[in-house]
């Protein structure tokens, strides 16, 4: 498979994945505080500058609105092309990548793709905010699942999907650790307010934000407890959006990109994906806690972006995109 | 409401589907014609709507330039067919086959012994002078002495229904893939229609392509490896370029990918270099290698001329075709049929008046107003100037631009274009049209049966150029006559 070829399918992977998790927090949030109405305004400032905070674009956000609000950091993440990590730009950035590997996917994943990006571009802000963002969210959220079942359904089991895999898993375990960072920098809860009300609205928050509340509560028929959701969402073996779950599958993927087959693995990438899924098979929730579960979420990040750098850097030569000089020879020829 | 409406205005031209009373309709569009009198408007307009709606959502675009947002837009389609019966095509094919040939012995004999300068039927200078010539490879044997592989000629028909020759695309014609995407938008928008016409396929192009391609492939390899390169995303043809990549299941390469080591080309995979053996390449010339051509290409892969030249890799269409669809060399056609094969023409030229040669430059100058200017090496309608439709001031800067670079022009006596019948503004109107064929050339030479009619949308227009407010017809050529 050409080099190019496979980092576009990576890209487009991780953004359309990363398109989702980010319509998902919104969605979830904006919802959160329909429910608490009676919060005062530096309740809420808090509350959205948490979120901004664990997308980590605190200071772009800050170059380009003055108060996080619900309008503010709507349109922040959800429409404005000026962040690079907004669904707007995800979207556009995952059918991109599409188009220049449109023939190496199959026709279903790229109208998928494409109907999307022809509904964001027909939508506004105003329009959406005046009658409920929630059709809009669930436009992406029903985009993204049906793209992945149809990867699924009509996409060879090949070097491809395993690009593809990975890709989805890397930008998922990383969409993981900010979900749960979410609810570190909201507050670190005073002990009075722990098993309040508002504490357990905000980890069902957490939890409805991973699609993880049924999943927990199947797993665990009790009242949500702080740290038993923060375990689900860690450690779970089972669930597809665990760190642990997700870690366990970029090993898997890593190894056979990698050919990565011995029981030692050979590249710094295998290495660190292996050491991370042994500390998420072996760790408690006691353990992490002792730690600073934020600090342990952080160094994960870390890790997820080297192994991620290592693997483009290894099977990848250069980036997808090309230069403006490029463009314009592109177009006149 | 009939879509056909009473005063249908066929006009003085020569009308595809009206006899020149403007009601009798040809027999070969006869069972159209009953179609669309008992198809209600808005149902029409139900099956127009859905089809543009497929196309966007296929993303079957083109890119428009000098547009910021690097818009992509559908490519209009109409959905009144063009209908050619199968008498009509037999001669046409035999027409651009004949020329294909002679073409094709022509570059031959450029690329090595000249003979056809040497006999004085065309002066050498147009030759040596012509900005398409590629010096470097005189004396280069192509693989199966091939040059032209895939041939985009555009056809156009005059007052009378005869077919001519406008000019021949030997670089890079583009265009097939909408041939193919419009077939299958018109299978779905009348389905019935299609089974009782007896259309011929078009759907056989990506096979003979491939077929084509792997002729070309050095004897050394078993499977060779096709690739196809484009210039990339931004190019406003790179739908076309993936599409067809996906018809032959061959892999599309962008410069980048590729690398020469030691004469043969690699593509670059995950699992390391994998040699190339043909490349059906989408960029001209100028951009193809720049230790060779344009130096500041960026498009291109350094060394691909040296690789070609070791006979490493077969590219397709071969370097320096375009010194034979020069608008210059055009006029020359008919006389290098007769050259090469001691034929007469089957397919005549519009009649041509050479910049280059005193008289008719003599003529071109006295009469520009009345004449359709074109220089010699521009394409997309551009670069052209129709007289009677022109300002004085855009004739008098012609005229000193023919002046002084009579090489460079040619004048043609403007020709009223063959109009169909055509969707606009709630009913049919005559548009004017043209057909491009594509013309395959491998183990043998095939024409697709069909083609890309394109059609100018704007009323009176004669430019048919997607760029300038064209679109375009499904193509269907008859098994019988009717």
């Amino acid at each position: 498979m050409l080099s190019r070829v496979a980092h576009s399918l990576y890209w487009m992977s991780r953004y359309i994945e990363r398109a989702e998790n980010i319509a998902r927090l919104l969605e979830v949030n904006l919802q959160f505080l329909l429910d608490f109405q009676g919060l005062n305004d530096a309740s809420l400032k808090d509350h959205w500058d948490s979120i901004i905070l664990s997308t980590g674009e605190e200071k772009l956000f800050a170059e380009h609105y003055k108060t996080a609000t619900s309008r503010t950091v709507t349109e922040f993440l959800a429409f404005d092309l000026r962040n690079p990590g907004s669904v707007l730009a995800c979207v556009f950035a995952a059918r991109e990548n599409a188009r220049m590997i449109r023939d190496q996917i199959s026709a279903e994943m790229w109208e998928t793709l494409n109907e999307l990006h022809l509904y964001l571009k027909s939508q506004n802000t105003t329009d959406v905010w005046a009658s409920g963002p929630h059709e809009f969210f669930a436009r992406i959220k029903q985009a993204s699942h049906l793209f992945q079942g149809l990867t699924g359904a009509t996409y060879s089991r090949s070097e491809g999907w395993e690009f593809i895999q990975f890709g989805k898993y890397i930008e998922r375990a990383d969409k993981t650790t900010r979900i749960l960072d979410v609810k570190y920098h909201i507050l670190l809860p005073s002990a009075s307010d722990i098993g309040g009300a508002v504490d357990t609205a905000q980890w069902q928050a957490v939890l409805r934000s991973a699609s993880a509340l049924e999943a927990y509560r199947r797993a665990h028929v009790s009242a949500i407890l702080p740290w038993k959701a923060a375990e689900f969402l860690i450690f779970s073996d089972s669930f597809p959006r665990s760190l642990h779950y997700c870690v366990a599958q970029i090993d898997d993927f890593l190894r056979r990109i990698l050919s990565e087959m011995g029981a030692r693995p050979k590249s710094d990438a295998a290495r660190a994906a292996r050491r991370l899924l042994a500390d998420l098979q072996s760790l408690s929730i006691a353990e992490i806690l002792k730690q600073g579960l934020h600090e342990f979420l952080q160094q994960v990040q870390t890790t997820l972006d080297t192994i991620g750098e290592e693997v483009v850097q290894t099977t990848m030569f250069y980036p997808a995109e090309s230069s403006t000089e490029e463009q314009q020879q592109q177009q006149q020829q | 409401m009939s879509l056909i409406s009473s005063t249908y205005d066929a006009g003085s031209f020569f009308d595809e589907m009206f006899e020149p009373d403007g009601k009798t309709v040809r027999p070969h569009y006869r069972r159209l014609a009953e179609r669309l009198t008992t198809l209600p408007a808005a149902d029409f307009n139900q099956r127009r709507a859905a089809v543009d709606l497929a196309f966007l959502r296929r993303g079957v675009t083109f890119t428009v330039y000098n547009d910021s947002e690097g818009t992509e837009r559908i490519f209009p389609f109409d959905l009144i067919p063009r209908i050619i019966p199968g008498r009509e095509w037999t001669k046409l094919e035999a027409g651009l086959i004949q020329r294909i040939t002679a073409l094709n012995l022509f570059l031959h004999d450029l690329y090595h012994g000249q003979k056809i300068l040497k006999d004085k039927i065309i002066p050498a200078a147009l030759i040596l002078g012509a900005k398409h010539f590629r010096r470097e490879f005189m004396n280069f044997n192509v693989p199966r002495e091939i040059y032209v592989h895939i041939c985009g000629t555009d056809l156009i028909r005059d007052h009378a229904g005869n077919y001519l020759v406008l000019e021949d695309n030997l670089r890079c014609p583009s265009g097939a893939s909408y041939m193919l995407e419009n077939r299958v938008a018109m299978r779905r928008a009348f389905p019935n229609l299609f089974s009782s016409y007896g259309v011929r396929p078009v759907e056989t192009y990506g096979d003979a392509l491939l077929k084509s391609l792997l002729y070309l492939a050095p004897d050394h390899s078993d499977k060779p490896n096709v690739v196809l390169l484009t210039p990339g995303v931004h190019n406003s043809a790179y739908f076309e370029h993936t599409f067809l990549a996906r018809q032959m299941g061959i892999p599309i390469v962008e410069g980048r990918d590729l690398v020469v080591r030691e004469s043969k080309v690699y593509m670059r995979t995950t699992a390391g270099l994998v040699q190339v053996d043909v490349i059906y390449r989408r960029i001209d010339d100028d951009f193809l290698d720049p230790t060779v051509f344009r130096a500041d290409s960026m498009l291109g892969v350094p060394g691909l001329v040296a690789a070609a030249r070791a006979g490493h890799v077969a590219i397709a269409n071969s370097i320096g075709t375009g010194v034979a669809d020069d608008k210059v060399i055009y006029a020359y056609v008919p006389k290098i049929i007769k050259y090469y094969l001691g034929e007469e023409p089957i397919l005549a030229n519009v009649s041509t008046y050479l910049a280059s040669e005193p008289l008719d430059r003599k003529y071109i100058l006295e009469n520009i107003s009345k004449l359709v200017v074109k220089s010699a090496n521009e394409a997309g309608g551009y670069g052209m100037l129709i007289g009677p439709a022109s300002t004085k001031a855009e004739c008098e800067s012609f005229r000193t631009q023919v002046a002084a670079n009579p090489r460079n022009f040619i004048a043609q006596d403007p020709i009223a274009l063959s109009r169909s019948p055509t969707y606009c503004d709630g009913e049919l109107q005559g548009r004017h049209i043209d057909l491009r064929p594509y013309i395959l050339y491998g183990k043998k030479i095939t024409v697709t049966p069909g083609g890309l009619t394109r059609v100018a949308l704007r009323k009176g227009s004669l430019v048919v150029n997607s760029s300038q407010g064209g679109g375009s017809k499904d193509t269907w050529v008859l098994q019988g006559d009717e």
